[in-house]
């Protein structure tokens, strides 16, 4: 009866595998061991044809300690943290703030985000907070631009949110902005793409 | 959660409505006015960190946020307009809420007591608590018909869905006020936040199906309420076929008789003029 196969374990999981697991469970306040991967976030997901590795596939990953492979993902950086797929997870998996733990870890470990334009634009955003306590759309819009050195795509929508007065000149400012630049110092915030 | 609302609430704009969405604020006061509530804006408030800050730091997401609580007046409930700011805000208050050290470091940095108690609402919270009986309504939508598009305002992730998310609201509003709603698929399909901008060519088809899914369902106008969704529609739809797309606050803020407001109108992208104006709303 004891065939050898039913006296191993079908998967070992190393002491690695349950560390990494353990931190990614920590940060995001959420369990991923509740995935019963029923892939119902798979099938709302609107944004799952930019991924290549499916967010259910993420949390199983995570699981087997596969970090290098999740934290190289597309999908880490494509995820918008819509919460459509936790809305309807029955486990209750909050997968936007999976996302964002390994985002976080990913930029730890100085590991290069696998759709570097995210990165690139979070930063613009982030420094425009710090220096006027405010997002200034404009002054973003061209900094990512130019970053990204990809000035003259779409210029056409810019050109129209200028027409309709959507991009203000100048920015709005926070008066006592010390005390927001403060705040990215006390979070170490990293604000440089 | 029935408390009465007072009749000065502190607002929290937000960038959006401070900036891309200017004709988004100007019909929320405008609402608001009419039936009886005067929104005060936060002195100095500053950027809730958007999606960027909780997206690569989770505890500068949350000192950013925090530092508007520490503004919001006592006693008195926060007002905010935004779907994501105010996702941000509630976050901030209910990890205060429940982690010890994060609301002592909270005291020690603003110098003020942590209120748990604050109560951060939208403005569907509003129209919901003054009772749809209530509201002053001087000129019918007759006529017009709409699609209400909440793109993700209704998600919440788990541990928030203690938060009422009014599904329906903006439906039952607008067909009391004589606007006839177009059933479709589409009403919590995300608009694609800022991928908009990082992967237009995502984005580009996502927007397309839900503007084609509302002209299919034969609305004259597609209803948001989110500011961003508002603008991800208007850039992004490159079908032929488009048509306007109202803040649910514009829709409201002319039924309460501030019609005529034409500076926000041209603010849109899609004109909503000839459209307003056929169906004798302008
Ligand atoms: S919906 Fe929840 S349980 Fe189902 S696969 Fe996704 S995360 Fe797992
Ligand atoms: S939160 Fe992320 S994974 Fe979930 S539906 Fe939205 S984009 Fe997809």
């Amino acid at each position: 009866m004891n065939s050898p196969s039913q006296n191993k374990p079908a998967l070992k999981l190393s002491r690695h595998s349950r560390d990494f697991a353990n931190k990614v469970n920590s940060l995001a306040h959420t369990d991923t061991r509740m995935c019963f991967q029923c892939q119902a976030c798979y099938n709302t997901c609107p944004f799952v044809g930019a991924m290549d590795v499916t967010p259910p596939a993420i949390l199983r990953l995570v699981l087997l300690g596969e970090d290098k492979l999740v934290l190289n993902s597309t999908t880490i950086w494509t995820c918008v943290g819509c919460h459509t797929c936790s809305t309807i997870c029955p486990q209750n998996v909050d997968m936007g703030a999976v996302m964002d733990a390994l985002r976080q870890i990913a930029l730890e470990r100085g590991i290069a985000p696998a759709q570097p334009e995210v990165l690139i634009f979070h930063n613009a955003i982030l420094d425009s907070i710090k220096k006027y306590g405010r997002t200034h759309k404009l002054e973003i819009m061209l900094r990512y631009k130019m970053k990204n050195l990809d000035l003259f795509s779409d210029m056409d929508v810019g050109l129209k949110m200028l027409a309709k007065r959507k991009l203000d000149m100048l920015p709005s400012r926070v008066k006592k902005i010390e005390q927001v630049r403060r705040l990215f110092s006390y979070s170490n915030g990293k604000s440089n793409g | 959660m029935a408390k009465k609302l007072p009749k000065r609430i502190p607002y929290f704009p937000g960038c959006s409505m401070a900036t891309t969405a200017k004709e988004n604020n100007q019909s929320l006061k405008a609402m608001c006015e009419s039936l009886g509530h005067k929104l005060i804006e936060l002195k100095d408030w500053n950027c809730c960190g958007s999606s960027s800050a909780h997206s690569l730091n989770n505890g500068l997401a949350i000192d950013l946020a925090s530092r508007n609580l520490a503004l919001a007046p006592k006693n008195r409930p926060l007002l905010v307009a935004c779907p994501s700011c105010l996702l941000r805000l509630r976050h901030a208050h209910h990890h205060l809420c429940r982690d010890y050290e994060a609301r002592s470091q909270y005291e020690k940095t603003w110098d003020r007591p942590f209120d748990p108690d604050l109560e951060i609402i939208h403005y569907f919270d509003l129209l919901d608590r003054v009772g749809l009986e209530n509201w002053p309504s001087l000129k019918n939508l007759r006529g017009l018909s709409f699609v209400a598009y909440y793109g993700c305002m209704l998600a919440q992730p788990p541990e928030m869905q203690h938060y009422q998310a009014h599904r329906g609201l903006m439906e039952k509003a607008l067909t009391t006020l004589g606007a006839q709603d177009r059933p479709w698929g589409y009403g919590a399909r995300c608009c694609g936040t800022f991928l908009s901008v990082v992967r237009p060519d995502v984005v580009a088809p996502l927007v397309d199906e839900i503007m084609g899914a509302a002209v299919q369902a034969k609305a004259d106008c597609i209803v948001t309420a989110c500011a961003m969704c508002h603008l991800n529609l208007e850039i992004r739809a490159t079908a032929k076929r488009k048509i306007p797309v109202m803040h649910f606050s514009e829709l409201l803020a002319i039924a309460m008789g501030d019609a005529g407001k034409k500076d926000w109108f041209s603010r849109h992208i899609i004109d909503p003029i000839p459209l307003l104006r056929a169906r004798g709303i302008l």
